[in-house]
């Protein structure tokens, strides 16, 4: 690593001047106090604020988390605002799960894939190329893939794989059309495969960062025992990397599952059990933002906000799990643009 | 056991099956860029940038239509969220790397790596809460105070990388020549980490500025330019994502070629922070 140290200490005109007149002692005292307090105190907000978001929405939810319970809540399969004010988040929670579990497992084998082979096959000036786009889909924002699932994906699934699929069933296996369901475009199936792209980079990243770290050595004495190269990646690489790679897929999973707008937009929105394929579902994230703004009455707010909570609590189990992993296999990078 | 011939074979398909996956991850992207700028290209015209957004009736009329507003609410709200963010951003990876032996330091590690994961939404529902309702109205205040929540742990994290990166022996120089801890921090390890630093800002601006579900219920979107000129801190204000979103479900076919519009000018801005900051990266390496 080059730094520029002749810019930073020789270069710079204060520590000239501060070689001719060294500062008293009280100066330097008063300023490292007030300096470590204002970054402490800066340090301690985020723990306020990561702490305060747990008892906001706590707090928030809790009407609703008192009437119902909080396990009556999660379990509770009726959500009404409109006529009984009944509220149960287990479709949300349901529809959640589902679709980001789904993504993972469809995102799981290429995300690995492009790691392997932009580490130990693609020339350095593809891997390049190819790293800097898996890194563009995650900085592509959510809305912009959202926009084109409306008016791309969404038609172009409908014509070319839901009604076929549709048709097909309807003529020979009746049986199967309750759980295909609804083909009109918008719906889980479509929503989990656009998340499934869109977490592709996470599972990648952390992957590739630990495909990179297995020692030279272990792929030399694999070359020697003659193994062609992809028994070198199978035997040697790999079984050294699993932990990255499952710190990556837990890493994924936590995306999927805080995903919103693309979702939001996608999915159908439909608040009602039982889900089916094609069907319309609705998330967590998407409740709430298409409800949220609507919301009049008290406790449907505070569903909301409960709805919020339990998200949190998800979000935090996956991302301790994530971070824990990451911890011990001590992981070093895996940071996504 | 196999023959080799076998085993070479297996060698290639699994070759062949790999180059397979990496193509079927990168087309769709490829495919989203395209469909972008050819659905929006049509409709990025003066107007667009000049215009506001007025009611629905004024695009089906062919009056002149923009979404100036929006820009505008865009630049004031990612920018005071960057401003809100920076300080508590960058004092709390100040705190993690030259404070390493701080007792707080691990809880303060899993809060901000908490806090990362969190889904960007309920960043929303908490300025919501600390802002909106105080305020009572919703506003671009709260807007930006729901980004910074989404900038605040990117920056620290890269701030923490960025300054551990820097030898331990700068700091011990710094000391050596008599500078207190405080001035070794800010005139000599800062400095030489600024690529670091700069690049950590970048990627959390552009990850915030795409951001619009925290949005949604802190500034809430406004179809109009503030008629004063605190209107956009104080006031309902259109943000870029938002506005995307609400054009992309409205039922009218100008206000969906508008919404294209708006994503290429979305894309545009991250991929330029994003490049500007895998530029600097790479001229730090």
């Amino acid at each position: 690593m080059t730094l520029d140290n002749d810019t930073s200490i020789n270069g710079s005109k204060e520590a000239r001047e501060l070689l001719r007149r060294p500062p008293s002692a009280l100066y330097r005292w008063l300023g490292d106090r007030i300096f470590a307090v204002v970054v402490v105190m800066l340090g301690v907000s985020i723990i306020a604020l990561a702490a305060g978001m747990a008892i906001v929405l706590y707090g928030e939810g809790s009407a609703a988390l008192r009437q119902f319970g909080f396990l009556g809540f999660v379990s509770g399969t009726t959500w009404d605002p409109a006529v009984q004010l009944v509220f149960g988040a287990f479709p949300f929670l349901f529809g959640t799960v589902v679709t980001s579990v789904a993504a993972l497992l469809i995102s799981f084998f290429p995300a690995i894939a492009v790691a392997i082979f932009t580490a130990e096959y693609a020339p350095r000036w593809l891997a390049a190329i190819i790293d800097n786009l898996i890194q563009l889909i995650a900085a592509v924002p959510s809305v912009v893939i959202g926009i084109w699932g409306i008016f791309v994906l969404a038609p172009w699934m409908r014509d070319n794989v839901y009604l076929p699929i549709f048709t097909w069933a309807e003529a020979s296996h009746p049986a199967l059309l309750p759980i295909l369901g609804n083909p009109m475009g918008y719906g889980m199936a479509t929503a989990t495969i656009v998340l499934s792209l869109m977490i592709v980079p996470y599972t990648t990243a952390l992957t590739k960062d630990a495909i990179k770290s297995v020692p030279v050595e272990q792929r030399e004495a694999s070359r020697a025992l003659g193994a062609t190269k992809w028994e070198v990646i199978r035997m040697a690489v790999l079984p050294y990397a699993r932990g990255g790679i499952l710190a990556g897929a837990i890493l994924s999973l936590g995306r999927a599952i805080g995903e919103t707008m693309a979702v939001a937009m996608l999915i159908g929105n439909k608040n009602t059990l039982p889900f089916s394929i094609f069907g319309a579902g609705a998330t967590m994230p998407s409740v709430i933002v298409n409800e949220f703004r609507e919301a009049v009455e008290t406790l449907h707010l505070s569903s909301l906000m409960a709805v919020g909570f339990t998200l949190f609590v998800i979000a935090l189990i996956v991302n301790l799990a994530a971070a824990y992993l990451t911890r011990k296999f001590s992981i070093k990078g895996g940071q996504v643009v | 056991m196999k023959t080799l011939l076998q085993r070479n074979i297996r060698d290639r398909i699994m070759e062949s099956l790999l180059v397979l996956s990496t193509i079927v991850v990168l087309l769709p992207l490829v495919i989203i860029l395209v469909h972008v700028v050819i659905n929006g290209i049509s409709a990025l015209n003066w107007d667009f940038f000049t215009q506001e957004l007025g009611s629905p009736s004024r695009a089906m009329q062919g009056r002149p239509t923009g979404l100036v507003h929006t820009i505008l609410g865009t630049v004031v709200i990612d920018f005071l969220a960057l401003f809100l963010a920076v300080p508590i951003g960058m004092g709390a990876g100040i705190m993690l790397s030259e404070f390493p032996d701080h007792k707080l330091n691990p809880t303060l590690r899993i809060m901000n790596d908490t806090l990362n994961g969190m889904p960007a939404i309920l960043k929303g529902l908490l300025a919501f809460v600390l802002i909106v309702k105080p305020m009572g109205t919703f506003s671009g205040l709260a807007g930006a105070v729901a980004l910074a929540f989404v900038m605040i742990p990117i920056i620290a994290r890269t701030t923490e990388s960025a300054l551990m990166s820097i030898p331990w022996s700068i700091r011990e120089a710094g000391l050596a020549i008599g500078l207190p801890r405080w001035r070794v921090v800010l005139s000599t390890v800062m400095p030489a980490a600024r690529f670091g630093l700069v690049t950590g800002t970048l990627i959390a601006f552009a990850r915030a500025a795409g951001e619009a579900a925290p949005l949604l219920f802190t500034s809430f979107g406004n179809n109009y330019l503030p008629n004063h000129w605190l209107g956009m801190l104080l006031g309902p204000t259109d943000t870029l994502p938002q506005r995307l979103y609400s054009l992309a479900i409205s039922p009218y076919s100008h206000w969906h070629s508008m919404g294209w519009a708006a994503a290429i000018v979305l894309l545009v801005f991250v991929i330029i922070c994003f490049g500007t900051a895998r530029y600097l990266t790479r001229k730090k390496t």
